[in-house]
Formats: C-alpha cells, structure tokens, sequence
C-alpha cells in the first residue's frame, strides 16, 4: 500500500508540481483552430488547377495580409495610391499578429506587443500618431504614448522555488557577483548602444536595415552564449534572462541564437547606455489591435481565402505581373502592374517561377515552430480567511516560470476589463506561448503536427499547475494554435553574409516584404519591409511619397 | 461475505486517505502561501506517516475487525474535521504548523494503518497474490478519484471544510457497513455500531453547522462575533457584531462601522453636492456613485429631493445584494438600493466607464468614488490618471468627483499622490479631512471640472436637515490641514507604473 501510494503520488508530484492534475479535467473543452493546414498546402499544388474562372486586375498586388503586406498597403494608400488589392490565405488578415474574438476578451494568437517607439522610427511613430496612441515626445527623443494603450502595471513577475517575483531578473537571493555580473552585462551592451557604423549612425538600431551590420560581424561568428561565456559571464540568473530573451523574441535558446541578434534586443531600443528599456504597448488582442487598425480601412480591397500559387513577371517585364490563386474551389488570375510579395522568404520555392524559386541562399532561412495556446479560466470564490495583501508577487500581465520549457503566459484582461459575466462567473483569459526551438526544426514541425490536443494540454497543466495549484479546477477551455514556420531563425551568420540584402533585392516588377528580410520576427521590421517595397513602387512609378522607411 | 463488496470499501479507504492529504495541502497553501513548499511537505509526511502505520501494525494482534472499525471511525474523525481544525488553529493559536503536522502525522498513521490490517483480515478467504493485486490496484484507483473529484468538483462546491466532512461521513459509513460486512468475524458488534453512529452524528452536525465552523475561525480573526459571511468571486464578505453595533469587512479590511460611519459618509457626500450646487447655480440632479455598494452613500444623496437619478455601480453583485437584503444593513441605509431614484449596476467601474463614454450615453452632475484603500493593483486601477480621465467626460462643465483617499495622516504621500493625480487628468482639487474614530484621521478630495464652466446664477447651497456632524462651520474646517499632514511631493498615480500602491504599502506597513 505504502509502495503503490508512495509511487503514485510521487509520479504526480513530479509530473505536475502538486498533486492536483495528473489527468485532464473532465469537461474541459476546446481544439485544435488553426491555421489552416489544408488551404496552406494547396501552395504544393502547381498541376491539377481547375481553369481560372476568376480574373482580377490592379496596379499593385500585395501579396499576405500579415503586418508587412498591411503595412505595404498603408503606405501606399497615404500616398494616395489607392488601386491596390491584398490577398491573404486566411479568413482574417494579421498572420502571425493574428487574433480571434474569445469569450471574454479577444486574445492574439501570435505576437502581443509592440515596444514604445522612439522619434528616429519614423514608419512606427506616424502610424501610431494616426491611431491617436502616439501623443508627442520626451525631451530624449521617446514616444509619449496614450496611457489606454501602455502595458499596465504589474506588468511581469518570475516564479522561482515555489514563489512569485517581481520582474524578469530573478533578483531574490542574488548573489553580489550574480550583480556585478548583470552590472558588467549592461555596461557591454551600453557598449554597442554607442557603437556607431562607418557613416555615423548606430550599429543597432531599429529597424535593423538602418544600422550597420557589418560593423558587428564579430558577433555573427558565434552564439549568444558563447558571446556571454566569452564575457565570462556565467551566473546562472543573467543566464536564464538572456536565454529567456533569445527563446521570447526569437523562438530559440541562447546556445543556437547569433549573438549579433542577442546584442540587438538589449541594444538597439536604447536611446543611450544608461537608458532603460522601453515599455511596451500592448492590447487585449495583442498587435491584433494594430491588425485591425491597418486592415479596417482596405475594405473590399483587403480578399481573404485566397491561397497565392504562382507569381511570374510577364513576359515584358513592363506589363507588370500574372498572380495564380485559388479561393474556394475556384482559381484566380490577378494581373498587377506591381506585385508585393509579402510573404515569408521559404515559399519562393513553391510560388516563384523555377529560374527563381531556389537560389542557394535560401536555405539560410530556417524557422522554429510555436505553439500558442489560449485558455479561458472562471474565477473561484475567494476562500474564507483572506487578508490582502496575498503572499508573492501578484498576477502580472507576462508571468514567467523559471525551468520552464514554455515562455509562461500573457493575461488578455489584464489590459482591459472584460464585461459583467452574464451568469455571474468572472472569467480570465490567458495565453501560453511554447517556442519549439530546440533541435531540428523538421523534427519539431513533425512532432508538433502529430501530438495531439490531450497531450498539449497534459503539458500545459503539468507546467503552469505547479505556480497556480488551482489552475485545473478553473480551467474550462483550451484552444490551440501550431505555427510551423512561426519565426525566422536569428542564426549565426545570417546578418553579415549577405543572405538578407539578397532575399531584399526585387525581381522586376516583384517586391519582397516580410519580416523574414531581417532575420527576426518584429512587428518594427515587418512594418519596414512593408513600407520599403511600397516606396520602391512608388519611386518606380514616379509617385511622389514622404519616404518613412529611411 | 461478497468480495467485490469489499473492494469498494477499499476504495473509499483510498480516496479518502488521499483526499485528507490534499485537504491538508491546500489549507497550508491557502493560508501560508508558497503552494510548493506546503504542497511537498505535506506529501512528504504524510507518506512518512503511512510507513509509521503500517509499521505499527504488527502491533495489533487480536480482534482484527474491531480494530479496523475503530481505526475507521477515528479517521473519519480526524480527517473530516481536519479543515475545520486547521482553520481555527490558523485563526485562534499561534500554534498554527504544529497542528498541520500534527493532524498529518495523525491522518497518515491512521491511514496507514488500514490496508495492511485489511490484508490481515481478507488473508485466509483469498489466495495471497490475488489478495494483494486486488487490493492495492483497487487503492490506486481510489487516490485518482480522490484527485479528480477534489479540484474538480468538491472544492468548487463545497469549500475546503465541507469537503473534508464529506469525506469524513463516506469514512465514518465505511465502518459502519464493516461491522455487517466482516460481522462473521466479531463477537459483539452492537457497541461498535454505536459508535459509529455518534461518529456519523458529530459529522453530520459539522457539515450542517459548516458556515458556523467557518464563521467561528474568522472570528479568531476578525475578534468580534461574525454574523454574515460569503466568498464571492471578488471578495471575501464579512459582516461582524459587537457591543459598538456592526461592522463590514472586504478582504479582511473593515469598509464601516456602523458606530461612527455617519462622519465618514457626510464628509464624503456633502461637501461635493454643495459644491456642485454653487458651480450649477442650483441643486444638483444626476449622481453617480462608484463602488460604495454597501448604499451608505447614496443613503446622503437621497437627503436632497433635487437628486432624481442616482446611479450606483459596484462590481460585486453579493455586496450589493447584501446591502439591500441584510436587515442589518438596510436598517443602517435605509433602504436606500431599493429607492425608485436609484439604479444599480453590477459592472467593474473602468468598464462602465469606458463603455459610458464610449456611447456618450451618460453625463453626471455629482460623481462619488468610493473604492476601498488602493492596497492592491486590482483597486489601485481605479485611483489612475486615467481613470480619472475617464470620470471627467462624464462630468458636465463645473461638475464635481469626490474620492476617498485614506488618510492623509498615516499614508500622507498615498493621499496627496491621490491628489496629484486628479491635477494631473485635468481637475481642480480641493483637499480635505475628517476625523473617524473606527478609520483615524481620514482624508478626501474634491476635484472640479473647472474649464469652460459657464458663470453659474447665484446660488445659495444649503446642508440638508438631519446631519450628525457637519454643519457650516465644521464643513470649513475640514479644508485645513495641519502641518503633519500637509502636501508633500509625489508622482501621480498612472495605470502604467501605479506608484500608488507601493506608496500605500510603504505607508500602511509602518503602522500595522
Ligand atoms: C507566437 C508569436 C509571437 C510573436 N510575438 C511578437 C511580439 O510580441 N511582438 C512583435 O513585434 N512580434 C512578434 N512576433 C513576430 C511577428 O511575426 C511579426 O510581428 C509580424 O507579425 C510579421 O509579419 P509579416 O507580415 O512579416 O509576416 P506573416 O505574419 O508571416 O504574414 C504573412 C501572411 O501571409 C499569409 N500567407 C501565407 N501563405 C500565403 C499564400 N500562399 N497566399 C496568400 N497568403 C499567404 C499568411 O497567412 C500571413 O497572413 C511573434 C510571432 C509569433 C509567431
């Protein structure tokens, strides 16, 4: 009895932290929702096309509607370029700043929050002062943003050891050196906030196109841990923060990270060394908010379910472009004077023309898959007893767990009030992010599509349940998300050899945009490319523009 | 004797044994926090406890299924009442880990017991390996149902010391049902029967009088009688009695005192409403009230028959609910939720407000916030720049908003950050304090939509008949402030960093 007892509870104790969620609780509902596997493998489909029976025409195709492709079109439309048509695979436009409604609060499905911009980004600082967030400037140049839109506070706490922290560094319990090692870590990055590049501006900046890679090469050589092991910088709480860092923007832990990517995040929002980082706008529905905002005013111009096949110049590169695609059952042919390619860098090998679809480079873009789950939770009465203030750091909008394969989870209603429960149960939602980042990234992908619902939601409740005990008894729903190619991976050697300027360069009357272009996945980059190629259309065309992207 | 009857047994034994563990854990990491520390110790001893039992076993040598019985009854006994133990001892004694461990060392040793005397018992009816097989896989399957029906179901439903009870009665009719089952094997069941009844009875009262047992522990707390208490989503709701007259607690924090709570009232009603009235040029008609559900407020606007609307928002429907059924209460408000002037909307305050001003749908002449001390970021939202933005659209030109802003004598940089912050979204602000016994020293501020007010007709505003402490004279003499309470720098309070509450924190631990 002992044994078997003993056994048991030790195997719960171990799986979950506390005894309490071995098995899935009964009820619990949800799925698998996106993206949409079957639309997104047509693209392998070149043969077998039913004729076109849809014939489109504009002067500017864009293609995806993600951040990039948005961006693209907005940057146009400000010109007063209006004959444009964007054509996005899903029934909803974002990608990976995607959104759903939920029910209690729209929550994202992808990224989730955009740092507060400072004056030099001009495309970031004249959308957001359109959208009314932006309302001036600092004397040091810093956006002042609309309070609405800031990441309220408590923002981020860090579990540790069976209790809650405030921030992301673990500072309970540091050790002298622990500090001097984290002093001795902001003063190298301070170190490359000042680096300036051969013709004066910033090594690292934002967006990353405007810096000077080549003056750090040094640090595309090698990985972000070893750049920090080089620096004899061992202890383990600056290493835990740096490696948190790499797998939260990047998808990837710090020993696979270039440390040029590494050195960017800390480096390139700072105004000067000693400055601190920026805070962080952020929405319900996380960059679905700005989403919405740019997609709003396309209208009819923005067409969902479409699946892009094929894009080839026209013979005379003059005539612009042919753009095959599928919507429904239906195929399509759009004719585009210009063409946007708006996508991520991989799928030139199924949409681009043979002489073009496979350039050797085009290995260097890897991809890490995610999973990104969202829950929704009611909340339990308070239990008899109670006395505020409650012991450990109280729920924050990003809540971190220390030894964690996951990256944690962000709370949807923290940032706004969800609306009085109709059957008086207040409810929470909360999204769990799993980067995939370890390993071979076919083998990830593969063990992403097979595993199936129950077994993420086992892991999710043997990973968040041992900081929230009460976690199975309040959860009710779980809906999953799987991103196979979520984000570009930040490699060594992808920014100094040259790869990124020639996945930029333009294919006759084609344009590429993406996030992808920089090696990083940032709402800020993204919206760049998008304005580049806009810009370059426009300089193309002779349409005269206020330049945002240099 | 029927042997899939026995195995049920066994099964209750098991869920049981592993629900009281799990009770154990969760009153240690309710009320000490650090759920994984209190979690794995008390696994660990308890486990250490079920060796100690099964050890102790061998000791047992005759009268095998009297003893099991007995062995049964007791930990019904002491593993039903475990919470309501644990719950007392956190509330009355300082003793408060001595008794967890205690009780779990008990439990466990009790719970250790059982199987192996079971063994005994069942040894000559069944072949050995069969026997054991059986036994220990109908254990496991107990503890997974234990598992299962706990979080998901039991503590849900009923709360920890309803839940532990609970089991407790399956126990205490385990050993009932033993003394027929096993009856072949004792000679005189009559007086463990009667035992098990008693057992069975002190049960059953527990669970009936669970709300008293729980009462009784937060009394421990609270020191006065406890005479209404409910968990809501929100809160926890306590209403206590002593020889003064009674008192509401929010969270362990008290919102009134039905003794002195007339000064605080008037003192936060009135000084706004006269002040409305000279910006208007006549009595105000349209208030808002947010937060302030216990109606003590809106109980002084009704005074003035010029206010024909007032609307009371206030998140948590049980407050409001208390505040217009509790005899208590409506004695002490007056009825005043139920006044036809008044409508009430259960909504957290942001989100009415947001959504107000969203629909431009409501303007208010008189706006009271009445939140409790913005000792968490949960309340401190509503003490932001924000916020306050929020209230002045809804506010008509000279309109006025008064906050209770704790006090400026023992939290003095939390109330002027109070203050600092209504500057900051854009009001003029008017200081000013009161003395209330049961609160101490307590301060306000008036803040006033003072842009583009047009020049009101003059007025002459007038304190409503029937007030207890303000008149003319001592309504002037709240706006002073002593030097030991005077402004002193602060950030105001943005939803963003809400310094707010750490001012708070910082101030309030020094007295406590
Ligand atoms: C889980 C996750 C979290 C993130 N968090 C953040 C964050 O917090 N902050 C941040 O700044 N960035 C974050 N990011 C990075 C994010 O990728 C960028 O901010 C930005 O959304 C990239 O936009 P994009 O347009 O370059 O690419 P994508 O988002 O990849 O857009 C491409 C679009 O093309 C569509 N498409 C694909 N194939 C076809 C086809 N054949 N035909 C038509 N359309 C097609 C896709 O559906 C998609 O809409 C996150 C990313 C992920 C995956």
């Amino acid at each position: 009895m002992e044994l078997t007892r003993r056994q048991w509870l030790l195997s719960a104790l171990a799986l979950a932290g506390c005894p309490a969620a071995p098995a899935l609780p009964a009820g619990l509902r949800g799925g698998i929702v996106g993206p949409s596997d079957l639309r997104g493998h047509q693209v392998r489909r070149r043969h077998s096309l039913p004729a076109p029976s849809l014939r489109w025409r504009t002067e500017v195709a864009i293609l995806g509607g993600g951040i990039s492709g948005l961006s693209a079109a907005w940057a146009l439309r400000r010109a007063g370029l209006e004959d444009l048509l964007v054509l996005e695979l899903e029934d909803a436009p974002g990608g990976t700043s995607g959104w759903a409604p939920g029910p209690v609060s729209p929550r994202p499905w992808g990224a989730h929050y955009l740092p507060v911009p400072s004056q030099h980004q001009r495309a970031v600082c004249t959308l957001l002062s359109e959208l009314g967030v932006l309302q001036g400037f600092d004397a040091a140049g810093r956006a002042i943003c609309a309070e609405e839109a800031l990441c309220r506070a408590p923002q981020e706490r860090i579990f540790y050891k069976g209790r809650w922290y405030e921030g992301l560094y673990l500072r309970a319990g540091a050790s002298a050196e622990d500090l001097r090692q984290l002093d001795r870590f902001h003063a190298e990055v301070g170190r490359w906030v000042r680096a300036r590049g051969t013709g004066g501006q910033r090594v690292f900046t934002l967006p990353s196109a405007l810096g000077d890679r080549q003056a750090a090469s040094e640090l595309d050589r090698m990985t972000f841990a070893d750049w920090l092991r080089g620096l004899g910088l061992t202890s383990s709480r600056l290493r835990f923060y740096a490696d948190y860092a790499c797998r939260d923007d990047f998808g990837l832990p710090a020993s696979a990270t270039s440390a040029w990517a590494g050195v960017h995040y800390f480096a390139a929002r700072l105004l000067h060394p000693d400055d601190r980082p920026p805070e962080v706008l952020t929405w319900p529905e996380g960059n679905g908010w700005l989403v919405q905002q740019l997609a709003h005013p396309l209208g009819d111009r923005l067409r969902t379910g479409c699946v892009v096949l094929q894009v080839h110049p026209l013979v005379e590169a003059r005539e612009g472009a042919e753009v095959v695609f599928l919507h429904g059952e239906q195929t399509g042919r759009l004719r585009a004077r210009h063409v946007i390619f708006a996508l991520p860098a991989f799928l030139r090998r199924h949409l681009l023309p043979p002489a073009h679809a496979a350039p050797a480079w085009l290995e260097a873009f890897q991809y890490s898959p995610w999973l990104v789950a969202n829950l929704t939770l009611r909340n339990l009465p308070v239990p008899p007893g109670t006395r505020s203030p409650v012991p450990g750091f109280p729920l924050c909008w990003d809540n971190v767990l220390v030894d964690s394969p996951s990256l944690g989870y962000v709370v949807a209603t923290h940032q706004r009030e969800p609306p009085p429960p109709p059957d008086g149960v207040p409810r929470s939602a909360w999204t769990w992010y799993l980067p995939l980042g370890e390993g071979h990234p076919a083998e990830q992908r593969a063990r992403l599509l097979q595993t199936p619902w129950q077994s993420w939601v086992r892991l999710l409740l043997q990973d968040l349940g041992r900081a929230e005990p009460d976690l199975a008894a309040r959860l009710e729903r779980v809906d999953l998300y799987r991103w196979g190619h979520a984000m570009v991976r930040p490699v060594p050697g992808l920014f100094t050899s040259g790869v990124l300027e020639r996945a930029a360069a333009p294919l006759g009357p084609i344009h590429f945009a993406h996030t992808d272009l920089a090696g990083m996945a940032l709402f800020e980059e993204a919206q760049h490319a998008g304005v580049r190629a806009a810009e370059a259309v426009m300089a193309a065309r002779g349409h005269p523009f206020e330049a945002l992207s240099s | 004797m029927q042997v899939p009857l026995l195995f049920l047994t066994v099964f209750v034994i098991a869920t049981c044994g592993l629900a009281y563990e799990l009770v154990a854990g969760t009153v240690a990491s309710y009320l000490l926090g650090d759920s994984v520390t209190q979690f794995s110790t008390a696994i660990g001893l308890y486990l250490f406890a079920l060796g100690v039992g099964a050890y102790l076993s061998r000791f047992l040598e005759r009268n095998l299924v009297a003893r099991f019985v007995d062995i049964e009854l007791a930990v019904a006994l002491l593993g039903g009442c475990s919470a309501a133990i644990l719950m007392l001892a956190f509330a009355h004694s300082s003793w408060f880990r001595p008794v967890l461990y205690g009780t779990i060392l008990g439990t466990g040793t009790l719970v250790g017991l059982e199987v192996p005397l079971l063994l005994r018992i069942l040894r000559e009816r069944m072949e050995f390996k069969e026997l054991v097989a059986r036994v220990l896989t109908v254990d496991y399957i107990g503890s997974l149902a234990a598992s299962l029906l706990f979080p998901l179901l039991l503590l849900p439903r009923l709360g920890l010391v309803r839940t532990a009870l609970a089991f407790g009665l399956a126990n205490a009719l385990v050993a009932l049902w033993s003394t027929w089952l096993l009856g072949e094997q004792l000679r005189r069941p009559g007086p463990l029967r009667a035992r098990c009844a008693m057992v069975l009875m002190v049960l059953l009262a527990g669970l009936i009088m669970a709300d008293r047992l729980t009462a009784l522990a937060e009394e421990g707390l609270y020191g006065d009688e406890v005479v209404w208490a409910r968990s809501s989503p929100y809160q926890r709701i306590v209403l206590t009695r002593n020889r003064s007259g009674f008192q509401l607690f929010l969270n362990g924090s008290l919102q009134f005192s039905s003794a002195d709570e007339y000064r605080y009232h008037e003192a936060l009603v009135h000084p706004g409403v006269l002040a409305a009235w000279r910006a208007l040029g006549r009595p105000p008609a349209r208030a808002l009230v947010l937060g302030g559900g216990d109606g003590l407020a809106v109980r002084e606007l009704l005074r003035y028959d010029s206010l024909r609307e007032v609307t009371l928002v206030d998140l948590d429907p049980a407050v409001t609910q208390l505040a217009s059924s509790h005899p208590l209460l409506r004695e002490q408000n007056g009825g005043a939720l139920s006044s036809p002037r008044v409508r009430v909307i259960n909504d957290d305050a942001m989100h009415w407000l947001d959504e107000a001003v969203r629909r431009s749908s409501s303007s208010f002449e008189l706006v009271v916030a009445d939140f409790p001390d913005p000792s968490s970021f949960a309340v401190g939202k509503l003490y932001t720049t924000r916020f306050y933005r929020l209230v002045r659209r809804v506010l008509v030109p000279g309109g006025v908003l008064v906050v209770q802003s704790t006090s400026p004598l023992f939290a003095r940089q939390s109330f002027w950050c109070i203050v600092q912050t209504l500057r900051a979204a854009g009001l003029a602000v008017r200081p000013y304090h009161a003395l209330v016994p049961s609160f101490g020293e307590w301060g306000f501020a008036l803040a006033q939509r003072a842009d583009d007010a047009p020049p009101p007709p003059p007025a002459r505003p007038a304190l409503p008949p029937g007030l207890r402490y303000l008149d003319e004279r001592s309504l002037e003499a709240l706006f002073v402030f002593p030097p030991d309470m005077a402004e002193v720098p602060v950030q105001p309070n943005r939803l963003n960093n809400q310094v707010l509450v750490s001012y708070y924190e910082r101030e309030w631990k020094r007295w406590n």
